[in-house]
């Protein structure tokens, strides 16, 4: 036509060669990333070098930089990821139980539907304003300056039960636990929706019920990947902050929550393990937190320590994840 | 239709059988031509020794059972198999007398030359005119009053152009399935290919687009040449003035398409032919 | 005879029929039995369990519930003997007002200020995080090979799961004494705070990156094949395809992910929090020290604030905006999204 042969080709080149300087553009955006955090783990690691020691795991908080410790942010963190983990499983894998297998597909299971993934987006700070209102002060219906508690009596020991709540493990654990469910809520659902009908169908034809058939077969089948979305979602759990920060956790605490300042010590003081739930507390986040914010330039140093300690959790609980994920990927393709 | 008069009217390299070594009748009456073709997906030969001369300015058509790589065939001539990982090629592939797998060659340039239409009509999700200026554009065509004019000319050679002219800014993606398939013609021949590949252009679509398409196909041969695959043998006798027939990746036998339907030369055509298989 | 023996043969067969009627009726009688749903603690067991379950998966309603009656608590309506907010401030104050000062003996509250933080940092944010993630998203689904996708994926995703405060420690400790202040006060003579929106938004941009590069990643794989095939066969490069075909084939997904991401920087707290500093301030200029809605209700719930203050319940009441806000922007984009998932699946 209108254009010759070599109109086209000299603009070919040109075309070839702003192909060329995009595709550059596409692989630096992408390294750049890679390499922000690449020098944010460095720069974190510096900071940190020599002041990452057993003093700084076995101390306290301390006003003076060289003596504190992330003992107390540690337990907290440690209590919370296991009361926020009693509280998720049930409800979020029933949740996911019940909408994937049991809901009939309706105008009602569309709005949970919805409505969980609006949860999920959600600022975190919002759930801590939830928390505050609900768990720790329980709308200001205990008021009163004497606070009122519910003794419940186990075999070794007795738990007391603060009304209200106050800023207690529990009630952060339910503030965390609200704030990672939706998340659990669809990990769970996609490891259900992944077992094949195949498997479903055959436990039907035999004549199990429908309960039977999600107990004995679907939730076996799709338990790895339910694994795994707790595990990645606890991970996120232990680096929240501001949830805690609105419920009240404190930020210079020198003490663990039940008294319990080691392993062994788990073992050995049952009534700390009662008595712990309803301690108040800190975690790591917070204490990092609290650091950064002092003026005095060591604490930095002692926030990086922090840092390394929480990042080293989160790369283990991650690593974990996967690895449960690869292993019984191979286990169920045999 | 065709008469058996136009039957004669056509290239004397006919017959063409995979055991002989043509000459190439190189700028003046073949388009392509493959010699020893062979073609790997990973380690899986699919096409074997296929060497064949497809004449300018006429229908070829590709027949044979699913699986015996004729669509494979046809997406070597513009090198589209290479979008798929892991695939080679051996033997030549010759576009007027060029091979296009010399590592000279640009690929964009090639396949701006050949125009494809697929099984499936695959519109972009962009109106009518939008869809069929692509190729100029992406070529570098600006000026939009030219634009406009290969646009009409393009629809009216696909005979789409009286049902979308006043819809020319609405998405593509309203028109029937016939209209989409005639879309995506127009859009080939909108860069000015010499060479119209068609991967079983209506297989997926009612008899009457079918027969549209037909005519259409008819009527473009004056210009362009075709090549078309097809499973529906009718239409091969319908529309194509040569057939190939493949079967297992093998170019069983290549001729005149009223002799391959009325008497073939090998015993597999004549069995494929009759139904017997397939 | 014959009609009476028939007759009687007649009876006897019918009799005879009735009988095996009879018999066959109490046969299938026999089998509706075995087969009837009976009430039994077996099914009442299942029962049980189903309700359970079901009690679970309206718990998210309640969640629901319970945040927007805890956000209209104390600023909408009054809890607790206390006047609610907005009963102290009027509407028009609220979201006109240009001061921001609860603290102080005269009080403002006006949220304007908070507002004017809060989307220069997301607006910082969103000019860092988009387009990195976008072309991430790009160069992953277009032009990445296998195994550098293995590699470079989740080592994306690793930036998403490091916690806000590390974020927020390294905005302040690096990005403004070693990037942002070398370039903008030395070299150039602006003035730069030590907290301040820049380098906020520089790290809540980094961290909304993987979102963006994830679900954009998502929407332009969703792009069936056969039309980058069909691009390809026109004669197109590369660029022509991933720019003028996919790209705009998956441009709803791409803006879904884009709110997302936004909707995120919004409601980011730690990072803000520590970067941004705590003095409200109506300025666009991104090197001074702002507060964010977010940094705000974080300040109070830290302060010694008495609880049924009017500066207490500021705090719900900032909260309330901040929750419609963020929930506009996710109806949005979940919105956009199911119309592209529409168009691919």
């Amino acid at each position: 036509m209108k254009k010759t042969e070599r109109d086209f080709s000299t603009h070919l080149k040109k075309r070839h060669f702003a192909g060329r300087i995009f595709k550059s553009i596409c692989c630096a955006s992408t390294w750049t990333g890679i390499v922000v955090l690449v020098v944010l783990l460095v720069a974190v690691l510096w900071k940190a070098w020599g002041w990452l020691d057993w003093d700084y795991l076995s101390h306290y908080d301390s006003r003076h930089p060289e003596n504190a410790g992330i003992l107390a942010g540690f337990w907290g963190s440690f209590w919370l990821a296991i009361l926020t983990t009693l509280f998720t499983v049930p409800i979020g894998v029933g949740a996911a139980v019940y909408l994937e297998e049991f809901a009939p597909n309706s105008r009602l299971t569309r709005f949970i539907q919805v409505n969980i993934a609006n949860l999920a987006g959600v600022p975190s700070i919002v759930y801590g304003i939830l928390g505050l209102t609900f768990f720790v002060r329980m709308f200001d219906l205990f008021q009163g300056d004497q606070d009122k508690e519910i003794e419940i009596f186990l075999i070794l020991t007795s738990v007391k039960i603060p009304l209200p709540l106050g800023r207690t493990l529990v009630a952060g654990a339910l503030t965390l636990s609200l704030l990672i469910l939706p998340v659990v809520i669809v990990a769970a659902q996609e490891a259900l929706k992944a077992v094949p009908s195949s498997l479903q169908n055959a436990s039907l034809a035999l004549g199990a019920t429908r309960w039977q058939t999600v107990k004995h077969h679907i939730i076996p089948s799709a338990a790895p990947g339910i694994l795994t979305g707790i595990i990645l979602s606890i991970s996120r759990a232990i680096g929240e902050t501001a949830p805690l920060v609105m419920i009240g956790a404190l930020t210079y605490v020198a003490f663990s929550p039940g008294d319990i300042e080691s392993p062994v010590q788990l073992v050995t003081n049952p009534q700390g393990i009662a008595k712990a739930p309803f301690d108040t507390f800190t975690a790591m986040p917070l204490q990092i937190y609290n650091w950064v914010s002092r003026p005095k330039e060591e604490y930095r140093h002692v926030a990086a320590a922090g840092i390394v300690l929480m990042l080293v959790f989160l790369l283990a609980m991650n690593a974990t994840a996967i690895f449960l994920r690869h292993h019984f990927k191979k286990k169920l393709q045999l | 239709m065709m008469t058996l008069k136009s039957f004669d009217n056509f290239v004397e390299s006919d017959k063409t059988s995979t055991s002989e070594v043509s000459q190439t009748d190189v700028g003046t009456r073949t388009k392509f031509e493959t010699r020893n073709l062979c073609f790997y997906y990973s380690s899986t030969k699919a096409l074997h020794d296929v060497s064949i001369q497809i004449p300018k300015k006429k229908v070829t058509a590709l027949i044979g059972p699913s699986g015996c790589g004729k669509s494979t065939f046809l997406r070597t001539l513009n090198r589209m198999n290479e979008l798929i990982e892991g695939t080679r090629q051996t033997g030549e592939v010759l576009l007027d007398g060029v091979d296009v797998y010399q590592s000279r060659i640009d690929v964009v340039l090639l396949r701006k030359r050949i125009g494809m239409v697929f099984q499936k009509s695959t519109p972009f999700p962009k109106s009518v005119f939008d869809n069929v200026a692509y190729g100029p554009r992406v070529a570098g065509e600006r000026s939009k009053s030219h634009l406009k004019e290969i646009v009409e000319e393009s629809l009216k050679k696909a005979a789409l152009w009286e049902e979308v002219k006043d819809r020319l800014k609405d998405s593509a993606m309203a028109l029937s399935g016939g209209q989409q398939q005639r879309l995506c013609i127009a859009r080939a021949i909108a860069n000015s290919p010499d060479v119209l590949l068609m991967d079983e252009p209506a297989s997926a679509l009612d008899p009457a687009s079918t027969a549209r398409i037909e005519d259409l196909i008819f009527q473009l041969k004056k210009n362009y040449t075709i090549v078309i695959v097809t499973h529906n043998m009718q239409q091969a006798a319908r529309v194509s003035n040569l057939t190939a027939f493949f079967f297992e990746g093998e170019l069983i036998e290549f001729g005149k398409t009223k002799e391959i339907f009325t008497n073939p030369d090998k015993k597999q055509t004549e069995d494929y032919i009759t139904g017997r298989f397939g | 005879m014959r009609i009476s023996s028939n007759e009687g043969r007649e009876l006897k067969i019918s009799k005879s029929l009735t009988d095996a009627s009879l018999a066959r009726d109490e046969i299938v009688k026999r089998n509706f039995s075995s087969l009837e749903k009976k009430i039994t603690i077996f099914s009442m067991k299942e029962r049980a369990i189903y309700l359970v379950l079901f009690m679970c998966g309206v718990a998210s309603i309640a969640t629901t519930i319970g945040i927007i009656y805890v956000l209209l608590s104390n600023s909408v309506f009054a809890m607790g003997g206390n006047e609610a907010f907005f009963e102290h401030v009027s509407l028009v104050d609220f979201f006109t007002d240009t001061q921001w000062t609860p603290q102080y003996a005269e009080k403002h509250f006006g949220i304007l200020p908070l507002l004017c933080g809060t989307f220069l940092i997301a607006g910082i944010a969103a000019l860092i995080g988009m387009p990195l993630g976008l072309g991430s998203a790009v160069y992953l689904s277009e032009y990445a090979s296998l195994k550098s996708r293995k590699f470079l994926k989740p080592t994306l995703e690793l930036l998403a799961g490091i916690p806000t405060v590390v974020y927020g420690y390294f905005a302040l400790v690096f990005v403004t004494p070693y990037i942002l202040r070398p370039i903008f006060q030395d070299l150039m003579g602006f003035s730069v705070d030590i907290f301040n929106a820049t380098s906020a938004g520089i790290v809540v941009g980094i961290m909304i990156l993987p979102t963006v590069a994830s679900m954009s990643e998502d929407a332009l794989r969703a792009v069936p094949r056969q039309l980058r095939e069909a691009g390809y066969a026109l004669g197109s490069t590369k660029y022509d395809v991933s720019v003028r075909v996919i790209l705009p084939a998956a441009s709803s997904g791409v803006v879904a992910s884009f709110m997302l991401a936004f909707a995120r920087a919004i409601g980011e707290t730690m990072a803000v929090t520590i970067a941004a500093g705590q003095k409200p301030s109506m300025t666009l200029n991104p090197f001074r020290s702002v507060e964010t809605m977010t940094t705000y209700i974080v300040n109070v719930s830290l302060g010694d604030t008495p609880a049924g203050t009017v500066e207490y319940q500021s705090l719900y009441a900032v909260g309330l905006t901040l929750f419609c806000i963020t929930l506009t922007m996710n109806l949005v984009s979940q919105k956009v999204l199911s119309r592209f998932r529409e168009v691919y699946e």
